[in-house]
């Protein structure tokens, strides 16, 4: 009995880490497909950018982890605007199939220049000893760093609420979202607004591939090998919402976590069938009004 | 080829004769290459199947790969296990199992439009990765399915080692699928593909049954692709994961595109350029070459939307008009 509820608090646990990093790094997409209805399906190349400048900051640089985190969020941001500006910009009234083919070529590219750069290996991710260990919790002892995950990741997913909820940028976005037309015509400068969310989304991307390069391990097919948990979270969630791609990161996090401890003959199996019927019952996502 | 679909004449044209004579000099010309060759043709089928739905049906796909590798390990286990060898046999099984993934699955999927289609067609496809993977007793998992032997067609034509009989089945099985292709293409059925890819809602308002049409079409096209893949088994005489999943889903849109996506001979021009130059070039510089691959894409997509065969008639028109 008792190991049984041990295990259950251990994959809760797991799984909820796991959710949440998935979930800072999906919130991007769900919030700039919401936006520009832009299929981007090479988000996770800025994530796994996130996890190189982290592995390598602290690897090659020896800098502080605090110090590595926030390159990692900056330098994507500032990467994933100039690629705004120099060539996204030109697909937003593009169809459907033009963007899926470049952003596979962006993966494509990617790949190729991380195996350029960083070899084939997966990165090591050298931890500083503060978040290495267990933390002693309710007469249980948990693994350091998934502590820190949970703990950081739900600040900055509260703080990003509170800027979507609360500020003047947030309901400018709301608005754009909703109804783009009606937005630029009260004067909401909607390009700017699209280029800010973007850098915003994908140094949040950047950000969850760095805390999570110890979980979704960072190496140059990663951005082909998770764009399907990715978009699961996206497309499960409902674009252009903040809460339900929350749900659906934390139902993967956890049940591919349970999949993986109690029946890992099936892989991903049920993942994927939860995912197809699920969108069987709500085409639109959990949470999501249009498609 | 100014008109294309049902205002253009049907009529076949000298120069669509042009790469049967070549597939036919190839196989009299470059003995040795002929297993590469078979390989081409059946990336040539594939790449027809997939043009069906992406170029003149609209629908787009991120999980074509589920319906190739179906028909592969349907002919490989049929083979390897239950030891039913005949290679015509094992078309028809594959083409049947092709199409009633494909039936079962588009009456899921073209239910529904934008990311939430493109995530089911992504999903299908890395469910069936994951089966192939997991039922390894089956399948032969990560390993992949080794011990096919393929008996003589019709009891005469031994599948050989330099893949003679490969080359000329592909071929034979190229040329009908072309046909039929072609057929659906310049009939009244392919007239309403296009309309629906251009508008869907106005297609539903002449009482078009857009519904039934794409089903039918995504029926068809999966199985050509159980075909091809069946063929590919064929001729390897064995079935790998790398069959099944996103990547080979991936490049083999790449290869549409930079053919022509749209234009029944895209899906010629673009394997035999996408396959010779990898052949030529990806071992030697695996990463360059992916780097160029991306590169190729994003400049297709940016400047050369109808790909090499829409270069190829933007250059013609150009020597034209300055004549």
């Amino acid at each position: 009995m008792d190991a049984l509820l041990s295990s259950l608090v251990s994959i809760a646990f797991h799984g909820v880490a796991y959710g949440m990093v998935l979930y800072v790094i999906s919130v991007g997409l769900s919030v700039t497909m919401g936006l520009m209805g832009f299929v981007n399906l090479a988000h996770g190349v800025f994530a796994m950018a996130g996890g190189y400048i982290l592995t390598s900051s602290l690897g090659r640089f020896a800098l502080p982890f605090p110090v590595a985190v926030g390159l990692a969020f900056l330098l994507v941001a500032i990467g994933s605007m100039a690629l705004e500006r120099g060539l996204y910009r030109h697909f937003y009234g593009a169809g459907e199939l033009e963007q899926v083919l470049f952003t596979i070529g962006l993966i494509f590219m990617a790949v190729a220049i991380a195996q350029l750069v960083f070899g084939t290996l997966q990165q090591p991710v050298a931890l500083p000893p503060w978040l290495k260990g267990q933390f002693p919790l309710l007469g249980r002892d948990f693994p350091a760093y998934r502590v820190f995950l949970i703990v950081v990741s739900g600040a900055m997913i509260a703080a990003l609420w509170f800027g979507v909820e609360r500020t003047l940028w947030g309901a400018m976005v709301r608005a754009a979202v909703d109804n783009r037309a009606m937005a630029q015509s009260i004067g909401i400068n909607t390009r700017q607004l699209f280029a800010l969310t973007f850098a915003l989304g994908s140094g949040l991307a950047g950000l969850g591939g760095a805390l999570g390069a110890e979980i979704i391990a960072v190496q140059p097919t990663y951005p082909f090998e998770h764009l399907i948990y990715f978009l699961t979270v996206v497309s499960v969630g409902g674009l252009g919402s903040l809460r339900g791609p929350f749900v659906a990161a934390l139902f993967i996090g956890v049940s591919d976590t349970a999949c993986k401890y109690w029946l890992p003959q099936f892989g991903a199996f049920f993942i994927y069938a939860a995912t197809i019927a699920i969108l069987l019952w709500r085409p639109t996502g959990l949470f999501g009004t249009r498609v | 080829m100014s008109e294309t679909g049902y205002a253009a004449s049907p009529r076949i044209r000298w120069t669509e004769w042009l790469p049967w004579l070549a597939g036919v000099a190839v196989f009299f010309l470059l003995p040795e290459y002929l297993l590469f060759g078979a390989r081409i043709l059946t990336y040539i089928l594939f790449a027809l199947s997939l043009d069906l739905i992406v170029g003149y049906a609209g629908i787009i796909t991120l999980g074509h790969s589920a319906f190739f590798g179906a028909g592969a390990y349907v002919a490989g286990i049929l083979a390897a296990k239950v030891k039913l060898t005949d290679p015509i046999v094992l078309l028809v099984a594959a083409t049947v199992a092709a199409g009633v993934l494909g039936v079962t699955t588009g009456a899921v999927i073209l239910r529904t439009r934008g990311l939430t289609q493109l995530m089911l067609t992504l999903a299908i496809a890395a469910l069936c990765l994951e089966v192939a993977n997991k039922a390894t007793p089956i399948t032969g998992g990560a390993d992949g399915l080794s011990g096919v032997t393929i008996a003589p067609i019709f009891g005469l034509f031994r599948f050989d080692l330099f893949g003679k009989t490969a080359y000329l089945l592909c071929l034979v099985t190229l040329l009908a699928g072309w046909w039929l292709v072609r057929r659906l293409i310049y009939s009244p059925f392919g007239a309403t593909l296009t309309g629906i890819r251009e508008n869907s809602d106005r297609m539903h308002a002449i009482g078009a049954p857009v519904y039934r049409r794409l089903l039918a079409v995504y029926t068809i096209s999966a199985m050509i692709a159980g075909v091809a893949g069946a063929l590919s088994t064929e001729t390897n005489q064995f079935v790998g994961l790398n069959v099944l999943g996103f990547e080979p889903s991936g490049e083999l849109l790449v290869m549409l595109i930079l053919g022509g996506v749209g234009r029944l001979y895209g899906a010629f021009v673009g394997p035999v350029v996408f396959l010779i130059a990898q052949d030529a070039l990806a071992k030697q510089f695996p990463q360059f070459w992916y780097l160029g691959i991306g590169l190729m894409l994003v400049l297709v997509v940016l400047f050369a939307r109808g790909g090499l065969l829409g270069l190829a008639d933007a250059l013609a028109a150009r020597v034209r008009r300055s004549v």
